[in-house]
């Protein structure tokens, strides 16, 4: 199926099988049910194979450093509350390299989605392990084994309280949708945790693997009770999936923000108040 | 005589920095020309540390710091050992209190006392600053007037009780200063002068982000860069400006970048350990050619140094910091109004050239304050360089300066696409190396290069001193009005003063003007040199090692030090004539 959001596809360096090739079709098929424009819609992203993603969808892009994207997708987001502003990035990206980023970005609540490629391991750097990689997978580096637990993005966002929190496995493309769709549409800081395989240098975290370690939510499950959230956020033999989080009753960072207060224009298209300058500028008549 | 120093003395937490911002305040406004400037330890209370006060009359700018101390107000029992070099048994009065400190030490020197130790029991211990005000304000015979309505501002929001217990205080110092036997020099007052505004160099630079149009600042607090953020941030809601205390200043950068991006003006202001993590970030904007605006304030290194000195060690680092290779135009104000203007310049620059301009300033600078008439404050005007973009719109478009048009997301119906990667025309990530990579580099470093070294820095190259000169003296950033004070104090025939504040890339006239000199003395604040080699990799000017005057310790050039060194060489250069 074609959307106004495909771009550039032919240039894709992915390899044949990757997680991220269904990751991009649910995605756009999202964007476009929920009537997203691509002139109104920032993608930004760190480094990694999963980061290559905005070359490869019609939309604004600032493809930055590694660790680096959500300090820039925030700062987008606060000069322009107007634009849609989604991050797409690995797990070494967002929970490595950029790990206090997303710590102290979920506190700000900026109204951002962050989707993270999690496929547990190094892809670009050919199969190093990553922060969710688990205990024992033997890797280059990790001859012996990883001797570091495994990094669970879930507990540590329910923990500070994000927004929208939530965990999806690409080969359920219709719940995929289904939790991509409620994230960009919340409002205030969304997390989706996307088990999206490597096919290339994890062979251990497959398209089987995950099926068979995963169990989607029932109809039942309260998102915005936040013990429940915790519990199943360190469920690891199997884990859930779905919204597994979330608070409705926080106030973004722009919402919150005193330039925001009484004016709510992009910042772009504010002018500086020269009077007010020149009135302050001659009041400093002592320390 | 026609100026006079002041230094007060005491211990972090005795209130020093309010004695200093009252007395600056009330004798501006009673009509005398003020400066102050304080040296101070990375410490939240005890320790030793000192405010200088000088008083010109109303004909007589003083602006830089001197050594001398006419009068000393020591509010420790270590406080004058603190200054002991400073002082002179012939110039110094002290304000001394026999309670306090132990006169048999100072028995040779002019000793008047006042009763520190014996009010503080009265008054309370917290109210000993407001004593010494009030003894200050009673030894100038500053209208009472004045002194309560500069109280009230200050003290107005604490309400009445805060209020009087100040007052009572102050009024108390006052009588007893009244009585005091100082003679102070008889020096003219001045009504413009009165009127004129008061900053010191964080307010200063404060302002110039917001004159510059700046409307977000993400910065991690760090001395001695903090003051303009807490500047800014006391302004954003007037000025509608986005502030976030970043998490870390790679955060910082970024999201400056980020918010260039979207249409904002945005700084990062950091000292020198953050910027050393702002790196990346720099090199980041190279690349996608983002506007950036750095503030480094300048202390002392390596690593955690000195936090609460000064020093002019990070030219190096704002000259060769981030990956490959991208250009940048780097600003080292030398005045408040300099300061004002530069930083304004910087934004516009920045926006229309799409590079990153950095400000260095350093402790000095950013805590000193002077008064400066209003013309002196030149008000730029924000020109925004970016462009509504069309459907075909390629952000990294080929063109004959190197600058491609800068779009925003949002603004017009072509899309903005940015990439830390190599990229072609549109941001598209390419590893076509003969033609795309080479096209690329040829745009930003050579094409772009040749817009950049065209501009003229915004303030000429000027000699001050002799115009027959041929002994000049060189420097940049803050020790400008130090050196400019020692040369025309010198007043000698041949000899001039040039200061550098724009120091990369160098002005177009350097080599001329400099070549014009038969010998050149230059003074800065770091142990290696850094303009030195500069120049002499830039301009083709090499200074003799002997010629060259470099402080690393930390303290502020005096104009005394600067004179001598001066002198040495106008005697050294006599002897040859």
């Amino acid at each position: 199926m074609s959307t106004i959001f495909d771009y550039n596809t032919e240039a894709i360096a992915w390899c044949p099988g990757c997680g991220n090739f269904p990751l991009l079709r649910i995605l756009k098929e999202a964007l476009v049910e929920l009537g997203k424009q691509p002139e109104r819609t920032v993608f930004v992203s760190g480094i990694g194979q999963a980061a290559k993603l905005p070359q490869y969808i019609k939309g604004h892009m600032f493809n930055g450093l590694h660790g680096r994207g959500l300090a820039v997708a925030m700062a987008i987001k606060a000069s322009n509350p107007e634009l849609t502003v989604i991050v797409n990035s690995g797990d070494g990206c967002i929970f490595g390299e950029g790990g206090n980023h997303l710590n102290q970005q979920i506190l700000r609540n900026p109204d951002i989605t962050v989707i993270v490629h999690n496929n547990q391991i190094y892809g670009l750097t050919k199969g190093q392990a990553s922060p969710t990689s688990g205990k024992g997978m033997e890797t280059p580096v990790q001859v012996y084994g990883v001797t570091n637990e495994a990094f669970n993005p879930i507990a540590v966002a329910v923990a500070l309280d994000a927004s929208f929190v939530s965990r999806v496995f690409v080969g359920d493309a219709k719940k995929t949708k289904e939790v991509f769709k409620a994230a960009v549409s919340n409002k205030g800081f969304s997390l989706v945790d996307v088990f999206c395989p490597c096919v290339s240098f994890n062979k251990l975290n497959t398209y089987q693997w995950y099926e068979q370690h995963s169990y989607n939510l029932d109809e039942q499950y309260d998102p915005t009770d936040k013990i429940q959230a915790f519990q199943k956020a360190i469920e690891t033999i199997k884990f859930p999936l779905g919204i597994i989080y979330r608070n409705p009753h926080k106030k973004t960072f722009c919402e919150s923000n005193i330039a925001y207060e009484k004016d709510k224009r992009p910042l772009y298209q504010r002018n500086l108040d020269v009077e007010a300058l020149r009135k302050l500028v001659e009041s400093k008549k002592t320390l | 005589m026609d100026d006079l120093s002041i230094v007060i003395v005491g211990q972090a937490g005795q209130g020093i920095q309010t004695v200093e911002e009252f007395m600056v305040s009330i004798l501006k406004i009673t009509g005398y020309n003020v400066f102050a400037t304080k040296e101070y330890m990375s410490r939240v209370r005890g320790g030793m540390n000192s405010t200088e006060l000088r008083i010109g009359s109303g004909k007589k700018r003083v602006r830089a710091y001197i050594e001398r101390i006419d009068l000393l107000i020591p509010l420790h029992k270590n406080a004058i050992e603190h200054v002991k070099h400073r002082i002179s048994k012939l110039n110094t009065a002290i304000l001394i209190d026999p309670d306090m400190i132990d006169t048999k030490n100072y028995t040779e020197y002019n000793c008047i006392e006042v009763p520190f130790t014996k009010i503080q029991k009265n008054i309370g211990l917290k109210f000993i600053n407001m004593f010494a005000i009030g003894v200050l304000s009673g030894i100038f015979k500053i209208p009472k007037e004045t002194v309560e309505f500069y109280l009230k501002i200050r003290f107005e929001l604490k309400g009445e009780s805060v209020l009087s217990k100040n007052y009572n205080a102050l009024n108390k110092g006052y009588d007893v200063g009244e009585k005091v036997k100082y003679n102070v020099p008889e020096m003219e007052k001045n009504t413009n002068v009165a009127n004129e505004i008061l900053l010191d160099g964080s307010q200063t630079m404060g302002l110039g982000v917001i004159a510059g149009g700046c409307n977000f600042i993400s910065a991690y607090p760090m001395s001695p860069s903090t003051g303009t953020l807490v500047f800014v941030a006391q302004h954003s809601k007037e000025f509608g400006i986005v502030v976030d205390q970043a998490e870390d200043e790679i955060a910082a950068i970024n999201k400056a970048i980020g918010a260039w991006y979207a249409g904002a003006r945005a700084i990062a202001s950091t000292s020198g350990g953050g910027f050393a993590l702002m790196t990346e970030g720099l090199s980041l904007a190279g690349m996608i050619e983002s506007p950036l605006v750095i503030h480094l304030a300048q202390r002392p290194g390596p690593a955690t140094g000195l936090p609460t000195r000064t020093a002019q060690a990070d030219l190096n680092l704002a000259l060769y910091a981030g990956h490959g290779e991208f250009h940048r135009i780097i600003f080292a104000p030398g005045s408040i109004e300099q300061l004002f203007l530069l930083v304004q310049k910087a934004f516009n620059i920045a926006d229309k050239y799409q590079i990153p301009v950095f400000i260095l300033t350093d402790q000095y600078l950013i805590d000193t304050s002077y008064n400066v008439s209003l013309d002196e404050m030149y008000i730029v005007g924000v020109d925004h360089a970016f462009v509504k973009t069309q459907s075909d719109y390629k952000r990294y478009a080929y063109t004959e300066n190197g600058i491609s048009p800068r779009g925003i997301p949002g603004l017009g119906s072509g899309f903005v696409r940015v990439d830390s990667d190599e990229h072609d025309e549109w941001g598209h990530i390419t590893e076509d190396l003969r033609n795309t990579r080479a096209k690329m580099m040829d745009k930003r470093i050579h094409k772009k290069g040749n817009t950049i070294a065209r501009l003229e820095s915004p303030i000429p190259l000027t000699p001050f001193g002799s115009t027959e000169f041929d002994i000049l003296i060189v420097c940049w950033g803050s020790s400008f009005l130090t050196v400019k004070e020692a040369v025309e104090d010198l007043n000698h025939p041949k000899l001039a003063c040039v200061h550098f504040s724009q120091v990369y890339p160098l002005p177009k006239e350097t080599t001329s003007l400099l070549e014009k000199a038969n010998t050149i003395l230059l003074i800065e604040g770091n142990s290696t040199g850094q303009f030195v080699k500069l120049l002499k990799l830039y301009a083709n000017i090499e200074i003799p090692t002997s010629q060259l005057y470099l402080k690393s310790n930390g303290e502020p050039f005096s104009v005394e030090e600067v004179k001598k060194f001066i002198s040495l060489h106008l005697k050294k250069r006599g002897k040859k004539d």
